[in-house]
């Protein structure tokens, strides 16, 4: 401990050539192809979109302070603009993105034991088309703004007199293009690129969640695109698709809207199991459970996300039939979600759990998705969700499985990679704070919601009857304790770039190929081949004193000798 | 490695008629018979419309298609001697824009029993009491 | 036929060691052979399959975007058969047929193409290119005509179809509609609680004059003469001198909705038209790289990738023409 230089700059001449360090200055970021760079080009701007998003819901909630206008000049009309805004940043922007383009860019390739993605100008172009599209969202706010809500339901898109209706559309079509790019170049990073010995059945849980959103990426997002583009041409030239008055079928709209975005919602989802996967069994020490089932119940969840999507539309005028069949699938879900619960929790069972804050987050994922998963049962229920659809209830249950697991889960994986990706270590103890400061605000602000829902207050209205007002506040307040903890968190991490402890190239005793490079990884990821065995087998993990990280103990290392260690697959 | 090319590339990868080191090698009479079956079936399904057979028209119409779509992908697009696993992504695409077709069709034709032109049953009634005035359309249900 | 790359088997059913894994140790000697090989890959054929891979991802992608088109045909055409059946004879068989075989044989010259580079026949591949990229211009040249005679015919998307721009009234109408929102949800003064609903258009087959009073309103379900009478345009049912491009709307046999069938032809054959530019553009920049000799036996890549690029531009025509030009 007492060797550690606390004022070292973050790229010294003293330590090994990296990513970072490689080669300088703005236009070696700007057309890079390393995808370890183009990963933390996507996280900052995740990130400030998260900031920019996160401001929106602060302001929705604060104008729900009180019945009628709370904020001065924030009339029933701008605040339409702002939860539309709060919504279509934080699905498009942040959380869609969040894991597989930032997380899953810079992680996925070392840990496959690969030198990049299959495709790294394609992957430097969909960060292009992202950041296009992110400007074309966001510039619909110079051009009217929109407030038809992130889903767009016609015939209010068509017919509402906002102008920033079109920009934003094609803003989501760019970003649509982009999350198709990404979801390609992994599929077939992972079929292609994996070194000898890294067979499907050893890959870490997070690649196959990554692979498993990928699919789903590729597979759903062209619809939403062909659907937008016909919203555009729609609401454009009145072709009469869409809108009930010139023979068209609003019900259609929404029928295409969610073939995509209910496969979206594991586009957020999946990404974040992966990352639990590796949290709970790194952080406790010990093998995971079932890891067949862990891997084969993230294909199961994006074969069902296509068979779904008419659960949204149950009071639509959707006919008996197909509401019934909908309800029925969508119960199934809940078979492979609790696989993957129910496995997490046995790993945690006798395991070594260590509380630093990736643990945490993965905990507080556990608690927060059974809530959100549960709740989820109660809205694919017919009879239930006629009373409950539209209201509160489905705001809260969707922010559980959104926010509370898909985003939790991604600042989670944050935490366990930061290391990784700047080469410090973060205040543990702030952060362990933080973690906590985010689960009690988040629980604040939503749980309550399921009252404020269940009694009949609707999502999306401006004003309330007098006797919602104090779960109004309480959930107001939530939200604030909430932003705190984030804002803490922003501290921290940002401090630890200038002044964090060194991290050693494996600070949580993971076993998997990206903790057998240094921290911060070099440019081509792995000098030598890595050794490949068995991932969660953590036998040989030592802590070592010098290095103030773990090291694999080379006497207990079953894949030295062997590299294919065909005894270790379980 | 997988790759066991028996080619001579050492001796200059620029000779024409040289063979490729990857990828399968069409032969050209395949290629031609290929593109000659699709223009006759074009004349084909265009001779077949002018024909009544009625609803064997449609189903004439797509049969001939698809069997000009196989080709296409097979020959063509070397799906033949392709790897297996880039057929099942292209069926596995087509199967989930059929699945979404069959689920439509099957929704629309049930609900188009309830759907009507105009407003709800009584909103007429409603607007005449509490918004005189108001622009009202007719309505008369769906029959039909 | 000689199959020189012996194709691995199922490699990706999860079970032993990938014979497509790769291998850095290999890999170096291949890089020195190969300058075109990318440095995270190990062999040409590591290479070459990992493209061929990614682009039918991408083309699995592009049936999905056309896809949504296909669904919405069928829903259009399962709730308006009358409409289909009827306005399909508005079309031109005959242009249609001869564009889709212009677009097959730019597909066989493509096929043609890929062959010629992988034998390293560079005058071959060039002729191959520039013959695929000349149907693709014949392809468009006749849509051009396709879509003029339509728009000369007021054929057209939208309200427009029911008033033809070239009518000086038509004119004055046909601005106002696109800029007045075609449904307006008014709020009553007297009680906000009540909205009005959207002045939606009455059904015409009951009463044609009612559709003059909202006339502003989108034009619903009304037949084309109908709304022709409505709007006071001439519709020469009296008249046989009368020569209005807009035939159709003296036709008094054309069913109501007629529109709905031109709109979804124009947003497929035009999304597919957007594609065929696409494609000429890659056709272009491939025959740029071939007259630069980039192209060989060893890397020809490119030429294939683009060639299933055209194929599937193919080969979603190969689908439209059946579903928009031979109804019978």
């Amino acid at each position: 401990m007492t060797t550690i230089n606390l004022s070292q700059p973050l790229d010294t001449a003293t330590r090994p050539d990296n990513y970072l360090t490689h080669t300088r200055g703005f236009m070696s970021w700007a057309f890079t192809l390393d995808h370890k760079r183009i990963g933390v080009m996507y996280m900052v701007s995740v990130l400030i979109s998260f900031f920019v998003g996160g401001v929106f819901a602060l302001l929705v909630r604060t104008e729900l302070l009180t019945p009628g206008q709370t904020i001065p000049g924030v009339t029933a009309d701008v605040y339409n603009h702002f939860f539309t805004l709060h919504g279509a940043i934080m699905v498009f922007l942040v959380i869609i993105p969040s894991i597989p383009a930032a997380l899953g860019n810079f992680i996925m390739p070392i840990m496959l034991g690969a030198k990049d993605v299959a495709f790294p100008r394609l992957n430097l172009f969909s960060y292009y088309l992202w950041l296009f599209g992110a400007l074309f969202t966001v510039s619909s706010l110079l051009l009217g703004g929109f407030d038809t809500g992130w889903t767009f339901y016609t015939p209010y898109s068509t017919t509402t007199p906002a102008g920033g209706v079109i920009p934003a559309l094609t803003g989501v079509f760019i970003l649509g293009f982009s999350s198709i790019f990404t979801g390609l170049n992994f599929i077939v990073t992972v079929h292609k690129l994996r070194p000898p010995g890294m067979t499907w059945f050893r890959m870490p849980l997070f690649l196959w969640a990554i692979y498993a959103t990928a699919i789903i990426q590729v597979l759903a997002t062209p619809v939403l695109g062909i659907t937008l583009l016909l919203l555009i041409v729609e609401r454009a030239f009145n072709i009469g698709i869409f809108d009930p008055s010139m023979g068209g079928d609003p019900v259609l709209y929404q029928h295409f809207f969610w073939f995509y975005s209910h496969p979206a919602v594991y586009i957020m989802i999946l990404p974040a199991m992966g990352i639990i996967s590796e949290l709970i069994s790194v952080h406790a020490h010990r093998h995971i459970f079932g890891y067949k089932f862990i891997a084969l119940s993230s294909i199961a969840i994006a074969i069902f996300s296509f068979l779904v999507w008419g659960h949204h539309m149950f009071t639509s005028g959707q006919s008996p039939l197909l509401n019934t069949l909908f309800s029925l699938i969508s119960f199934s879900v809940a078979i492979p979600s609790a696989v993957k619960v129910f496995n997490w929790m046995s790993t945690l069972y006798k395991g070594n759990i260590v509380l630093n804050t990736p643990m945490l987050y993965a905990l507080s994922f556990l608690v927060l998705f059974t809530i959100g998963g549960l709740t989820g049962i109660h809205l694919a229920t017919l009879n239930t969700d006629v009373h409950l659809h539209d209201t509160y209830f489905v705001v809260a249950h969707f922010h559980y499985v959104m926010m509370g697991s898909a985003l939790i889960g991604m600042i989670g994986g944050l935490h366990h990679w930061w290391p990784k990706m700047t080469g410090r270590m973060y205040n543990e103890n702030l952060g362990r704070i933080a973690c906590i400061i985010v689960f009690i605000g988040f629980n604040v602000t939503f749980f309550t919601q399921f009252f404020l829902g269940s009694q009949g207050m609707p999502r999306r209205y401006y004003d309330y009857l007098p006797e919602y007002q104090i779960y109004h506040v309480i959930s107001t307040i939530g939200s604030y304790i909430m932003a705190s903890g984030f804002l803490l968190t922003a501290y921290y991490l940002l401090a630890s770039l200038f002044g964090g402890r060194i991290a050693p190239a494996n600070p949580w005793g993971g076993r998997s190929l990206e903790w057998q490079c240094a921290s911060p990884p070099p440019f081509d990821n792995f000098a030598t081949q890595p050794r490949v065995g068995d991932c969660y087998d953590f036998t040989a993990i030592r802590w070592d004193e010098k290095e103030q990280g773990y090291v694999t103990d080379p006497a207990l290392d079953s894949t030295k000798n062997s590299q294919f260690a065909a005894k270790n697959l379980h | 490695m997988s790759h066991t090319a028996t080619t001579s590339h050492e001796t200059g990868g620029k000779t024409p008629g040289a063979h490729p080191i990857v990828g399968h090698l069409v032969p050209t009479w395949l290629l031609m018979f290929v593109g000659t079956s699709l223009l006759m079936l074009t004349v084909i399904t265009v001779a077949v419309r002018y024909i009544d057979i009625g609803e064997f028209n449609i189903v004439v119409a797509l049969g001939v298609a698809l069997v000009k779509a196989t080709l296409v992908c097979l020959f063509f697009m070397h799906l033949r001697w392709d790897r297996s696993f880039n057929t099942l992504v292209f069926v596995v695409s087509v199967v989930l824009v059929l699945l979404m077709m069959a689920f439509l069709i099957m929704d629309t034709n049930q609900y188009r029993a309830l759907q009507f032109d105009g407003n709800a049953p009584n909103a007429e009634a409603t607007l005449q009491a509490n918004a005189p005035g108001a622009p009202v359309a007719r309505f008369k249900p769906y029959s039909p | 036929m000689t199959t020189l790359q012996t194709q691995p088997g199922h490699a990706d059913d999860g079970h032993g060691v990938h014979d497509d894994a790769h291998d850095v140790a290999h890999g170096s000697a291949e890089h020195a052979k190969y300058p075109f090989l990318q440095h995270h890959f190990d062999t040409p054929y590591h290479q070459f399959d990992s493209a061929k891979l990614g682009m039918w991802l991408f083309l699995a992608t592009e049936v999905l975007f056309f896809g949504g088109l296909f669904v919405a045909y069928a829903v259009l055409r399962n709730r308006f058969p009358e409409v289909f059946s009827y306005s399909s004879h508005y079309l031109d068989t005959i242009m249609g047929g001869i564009n889709t075989c212009v677009l097959i044989l730019s597909s066989l010259t493509m096929a043609l193409a890929v062959r010629f580079a992988q034998t390293n026949r560079k005058k071959g591949l060039i002729i191959c290119l520039i013959l695929t990229f000349m149907g693709a211009i014949g392809f468009m040249v006749i849509k051009y005509f396709e879509y003029t005679h339509k728009i000369h015919d007021n054929l057209v998307w939208g309200t427009t179809f029911y008033v033809p721009p070239h009518d000086a009234v038509g004119e004055l109408e046909a601005k106002e509609l696109s800029v007045a929102p075609t449904t307006s949800i008014t709020l009553n003064p007297v009680n906000p609680a009540v909205f009005a609903v959207p002045t939606l258009a009455p059904i015409p087959a009951v009463d044609a004059s009612a559709i003059k009073q909202a006339s502003r309103a989108p034009v619903g379900l009304a037949t084309p003469t109908q709304m022709a009478k409505a709007e006071g345009l001439p519709t020469g049912e009296h008249d046989p001198s009368f020569a209005h491009p807009a035939t159709h709307l003296v036709d008094k046999k054309m069913p109501a909705n007629s529109h709905v069938f031109f709109a979804i032809y124009y947003a497929m054959t035009g999304l597919h038209g957007v594609h065929v530019l696409a494609g000429m553009v890659v056709i272009a920049w491939l025959l740029k790289r071939a007259i630069a000799g980039d192209f060989s036996s060893d890397y020809f890549t490119p030429v294939d990738v683009g060639g299933l690029y055209w194929h599937i531009v193919d080969l979603i025509w190969i689908f439209l023409f059946p579903l928009f030009y031979l109804i019978h």
